[in-house]
């Protein structure tokens, strides 16, 4: 009834080449960035920022990157969770050598870097394909993380091997240490998830975005066509790492404070974020939100329900949400294997014909 | 004969009998990725789940008898028997059949058809399930696994090496064990899918699945069959890992060591997982004895993935796997 | 049915209102994942240390009591979530039982004023006071275990080990890494040669690390391990048949979990120990009685008595007993998180106190003060005996070298305050 493209005119190219063509989807997109920017961050408490806003909204930037790799360009990546170690050792080397320059700064710049260091591990990819990239991607996720742990320098020689973020402000409101405001911190990754979000979207619009569909779909073709492999694979490499080395360095810095790297960007990270995006749907920007959301919410709800509701003893409960969270997957596999995306897009298709079908 | 060249035998033996388990691992995961195109993930998971239950068995505990004791009040553990060996194999080996007729009942029937990745995906799921049902079932403490192999270094070859080199080589019993109850695995394998009519069905529909099936192969039944059998492979990786570690969560991760060595050696190849296995398994061993001292040890994680990859660049199909042949 | 869905789901996130009638205590406990089988006893051992004051003694100081538990699997996000949804309870201290998440609650328990206490985990240089104000790491911390390993060395080498090997096998990670830098600075000092041996985590497969020392025979191991490293390197160690008497861990090394998997042959390893690790205590009657037999035991009840068992209690009575004397300074039973921490840093734990609690003995004496968190660092060396099944205790609880640590403890902790600009201070 609402949602549908009738009476909604496009006069120039502008218009008809917009990332949300039908007016519905468009209010609708304004709606939920009012919501999120203008009314959230009203009722924020430490919990929900720290058990769910943050974790959301990080792991929603390293789902955009990686569905970048694997969903757009078709490269499947395990090694997210080095990548984020180099994006979070990065901010820390940058943030301690130099605690004048801003945090924006310092995040974007380990991004840069971990896109740098994401472009050397690429270079396989001219080569090898399928699963057997990801041998690539591992080496660089037990390569990086051995070197982390390996080299003092990585943690400034600090007795415990941690790495610590120190407080640091951002026009005067601390965002990162121990005396931050919730609404401050959810904003601040906020931006840096909408930012991300948008720049995406963009890129997988464009034209660079279609030479890494079509490398994707059939990389002789595409070559055919003239879509030069190299350019295009080891660009997607880079942009890729660019956003989960931005995730990394506010996981570090932002969410968790401290950091040990075998330990938080170990290979369960890779898994993990590979999961979101194929739970939320390979190649779709809303597929790496809607796998992020599956992922981080749904122990959380589990566990709330089961130990805090029920009462019933957390062993019980933890082997109990392994339980239901494989199951749901396979689950929701089985009814709809292109993921919580495809699921939307369905429900769209139906909400424009809706309340007529025939 | 100098010293660093006996050292560097010895490691090389290690490293092959290492590469043995390795391979052990790696041999579930390629049964059924030759199937049924489906590279299971959750091969470490059943390799826990196998041991768990093996010693469950044996030990006579009542399954599930944390949640039965929390939800009625009970304070049940144990049967109070103690079966052998055998009997708690068989058993096993029995569930392991159940648990894979399920597998293909309940999820894979209905993802016939579907991309590779999203098979992938659903194997994730069953590890997930799988590894809470597990704990469930029979609890996560650590347990014991002893169904009688031995342990220890084996003196004859210590005593031999002694008289020629004037050093004796260690050599674990376990691992000559696993060395032997493989190469039995394997011929028995290679036999099997040679020789007899259902290992013919077995190699049909790895080359094609429609031709197969129209000339009568029944898939539900080979995919069956091929999950019991890697789930009878995860059953010996579980008793041989588990005899070296006790039985406990950290066993399903074996299955990190085992994929360098399914790249390495393909995905596609029984022989490429027995070679991949010993090259990674003596690579990382040598590699750790060489190079390790120098820049802090603890190489052997990353080492096999960064062989697998210099060998990948060379031949990105490898060791074994079959010519990739790409048509437009 | 929508709206019933969503207000239950809306339900599910929400936190319970505090309700601050009780003295509210956490577990941060891991009964799954790769480090679940030793989570368990420590967590059955603190739980039902609570269950037993509270059903024998009706509570602390009449106060009745409230544990919440919360399954971390080991894992520092879920760490997180534990704390941010527990500590509007009105937790009264933490104890997360892993160093990854002790790390990320410093900075929050710092900015919230809750006491965080960290037994023979965590920051080591936490033991400076004056800057870790409410963070907490009695009776002992990993450079007092290695200086307390070192120093029964001496004591069995008549006090001399110039020239003697020793390796270090050690978890490849920050955990694994604490030791280093003592041994080192140790090794000037006593003249031994420290060969470092790193095991990445899980640690599964460790056959390298165990033919190194097989051809370098050094004359003992040390072993900083947790989870599965540890089975599988005494089973190596038996496997080129070290002799089992010079191989030592620390006791994070030393629980049963460990050894029996091993069999007959581990008998003679040994670990540290800051506290007893059998059951032989008048406790256990009374655990036996008003917990286990009453059918309130938090696992089986089959740990009782266990080194990790005897770990988690031990941590569970420090924590009751810190609150006692928080009641008793504050001159009042429902006391706050503020006074919590006084507690703590009044904390004194006597042999007669002990006694009274039935564990006479159990751990050594100390005293914590503004200025020292960390206790007097006596640690004891306790050796597995498995034709009986069990652990003794083979030393006296001996202190550790302090001239050594502390320059180190200075070190990090100064760095730390010069980080975070803070200014030791003790008022």
């Amino acid at each position: 009834m609402f949602y549908r493209e009738a009476g909604d005119f496009s006069k120039t190219y502008r218009e008809d080449s917009q990332t949300f063509p039908i007016r519905f989807d468009r209010y609708r997109y304004y709606a939920v960035l009012l919501i999120a920017f203008a009314i959230i961050p009203f009722f924020l408490n430490d919990y929900w920022v720290n058990a769910i806003f943050l974790p959301f909204l990080i792991y929603s930037i390293a789902a955009i990157g990686l569905n970048i790799l694997t969903g757009y360009c078709g490269q499947v990546s395990l090694g997210t969770g080095g990548f984020m170690a180099v994006g979070a050792y990065a901010t820390y080397k940058l943030m301690t050598s130099f605690p004048e320059v801003s945090m924006v700064v310092h995040i974007l710049l380990a991004g840069g870097i971990t896109a740098f260091v994401g472009v050397l591990f690429g270079l396989p990819s001219l080569r090898i394909k399928g699963f057997y990239l990801a041998v690539a991607t591992l080496a660089a996720q037990f390569f990086l993380v051995w070197l982390f742990n390996r080299v003092p320098w990585f943690y400034n020689n600090s007795a415990s091997g941690q790495i610590n973020s120190p407080e640091r402000t951002l026009l005067g409101v601390p965002i990162t240490g121990a005396n931050t405001e919730p609404w401050a911190v959810y904003l601040f990754c906020l931006v840096f998830v909408a930012l991300s979000a948008v720049i995406a979207r963009n890129l997988t619009r464009g034209a660079m975005g279609r030479k890494w569909m079509a490398i994707r779909d059939m990389d002789i073709a595409a070559e055919i066509i003239g879509v030069n492999p190299l350019t295009a694979k080891l660009s997607a490499f880079a942009i890729s790492s660019f956003f989960v080395g931005v995730s990394g360095a506010l996981f570090f810095s932002v969410y968790l404070g401290a950091v040990e790297v075998g330990e938080v960007f170990g290979i369960n990270k890779s898994f993990l974020v590979l999961f979101m995006i194929i739970i939320g749907g390979l190649g779709s920007i809303f597929g790496s939100f809607a796998g992020a959301a599956f992922l981080v919410l749904l122990p959380v709800l589990l566990k709330n329900v089961l130990v805090t509701g029920l009462g019933w003893p957390t062993d019980i409960a933890a082997h109990l949400e392994f339980m239901i969270v494989g199951g749901l997957i396979i689950v929701f596999l089985i009814m709809e294997p292109h993921g919580i995306a495809q699921l939307w897009r369905i429900a769209k298709e139906k909400l424009r014909l809706w309340p007529f079908p025939h | 004969m100098p010293d660093q060249l006996v050292y560097a035998m010895e490691v090389f033996l290690n490293g092959l009998m290492a590469g043995v388990l390795y391979a052990l691992v790696a041999l579930g995961f390629v049964l059924i990725y030759k199937a049924s195109g489906i590279f299971n993930y959750a091969q470490g998971v059943m390799a826990l789940f196998a041991a768990m239950t093996l010693v469950g068995v044996m030990e006579g505990q009542v399954p599930f008898s944390h949640l039965i004791n929390a939800v009625l009040g009970t304070k049940v553990h144990h049967f109070g028997w103690h079966l052998p060996a055998l009997i708690g194999i068989v058993s096993t080996v029995v569930i392991m059949v159940v648990l894979a007729w399920l597998v293909q009942r309940i999820i894979f029937k209905h993802l016939v058809g579907q991309e590779p990745i999203i098979l992938f995906m659903a194997t994730i799921g069953l590890a997930y399930f799988m590894e809470g049902f597990g704990d469930m079932m029979w609890g996560s403490e650590i347990k014991k696994l002893d169904v009688g192999l031995p342990q220890g270094i084996n003196l004859w070859i210590d005593e031999t090496t002694y008289n020629i080199f004037d050093y004796g080589f260690f050599i674990d019993n376990l691992d000559i064990f696993a060395t032997i109850i493989a190469a039995i695995l394997v011929g028995g394998l290679v036999i099997f899918s040679q020789y007899t009519k259902e290992g013919r069905a077995m190699r049909a529909v790895a080359d094609d699945h429609q031709a197969a099936l129209s000339v009568g192969v029944s898939l539900n039944f080979i995919w069956i069959m091929v999950w019991s059998v890697a789930g009878f492979v995860a059953l010996v990786a579980g008793i041989m890992w588990g005899t070296k570690s006790g039985v406990q969560f950290s066993l399903s991760l074996i299955a990190l060591k085992a994929l360098p060595v399914l790249m390495l050696g393909g995905f596609t190849s029984i022989p490429g997982a027995i070679v991949g296995g010993l090259i990674i398994g003596v690579g990382e061993k040598l590699f750790e004895f060489t190079v390790g001292p120098l820049i802090g040890g603890a190489t052997e994680n990353w080492f096999a993935y960064v062989l697998a990859l210099l060998v990948l660049v060379f031949r990105p199909q490898g060791l074994f796997g079959e010519k990739i042949i790409e048509r437009v | 049915m929508k709206k019933k869905l969503l207000s239950a789901v809306i339900a599910g996130f929400m936190v319970a209102t505090p309700v601050m009638a009780e003295l509210t205590f956490s577990a941060l406990s891991y009964r799954t994942g790769a480090y679940g089988n030793n989570g368990i006893p420590f967590a059955d051992g603190y739980l039902d240390y609570f269950t037993l004051l509270q059903e024998r003694d009706g509570g602390i100081g009449g106060e009745s009591i409230k544990v919440i538990e919360c399954e971390t699997a080991y894992n520092t996000e879920k760490g997180v979530e534990c704390y941010e949804a527990t500590k509007g309870e009105g937790v009264l201290s933490y104890s997360p039982l892993s160093t990854g998440i002790t790390y990320q609650l410093i900075p929050k328990v710092t900015a919230d004023g809750i006491a965080l206490h960290t037994m023979g985990y965590g920051r080591t240089s936490a033991k400076n006071g004056q800057i870790f104000r409410n963070v907490f790491n009695f009776p002992a911390n990993y450079w007092d275990g290695a200086s307390v390993g070192i120093k029964h060395l001496l004591d069995i080498n008549g006090g001399d080990i110039k020239g003697k090997k020793i390796a270090l096998v050690y978890h490849n990670s920050a955990y694994g890494k604490e030791p280093i830098r003592t041994l080192e600075e140790l090794s000037k000092k006593h003249g031994y040669e420290l060969t470092l041996l790193p095991v990445d985590h899980p640690g599964q497969e460790q056959k390298s690390q165990w033919l190194q020392i097989r051809r370098e025979k050094p004359d003992y191991v040390l072993m900083w391990g947790w989870g599965v490293m540890n089975p599988v390197a005494i089973q190596e160690a038996v496997n080129i048949r070290y002799p089992m008497e010079n191989f030592i861990g620390v006791w994070w090394s030393g629980s049963e979990n460990d050894v029996l998997p091993a069999g007959a042959k581990a008998t003679g390893y040994k670990a540290l120990a800051f506290h007893a690790v059998n059951s032989d205590f008048p406790i256990f009657d009374d655990m036996k009685k008003y917990v286990v037999d009453a059918g309130k035991a938090a696992g089986a009840g089959d740990q009782v008595g266990t080194v990790l068992y005897n770990r988690g209690m031990y941590n569970a009575m420090l924590v009751s007993e810190a609150a006692r004397t928080a009641q008793a300074i504050a001159g009042k039973s429902n006391i706050s998180q503020a006074d919590m921490i006084k507690g703590f840093e009044a904390l004194e734990m006597t042999d007669e106190k002990m006694a009274a609690l039935g564990l006479a003995g159990f751990g050594p004496s100390f005293s914590v003060s503004c200025e020292n968190h960390g206790g007097d660092g006596m640690v004891a060396v306790a050796q597995w005996d498995a034709g009986a099944g069990k652990w003794n205790v083979v030393s006296d609880f001996q202190a550790s070298d302090m001239s050594v640590i502390q320059p180190l403890i200075d070190e990090d902790s100064g760095a730390f305050a010069a980080e975070n600009k803070l200014s030791p201070n003790c008022d």
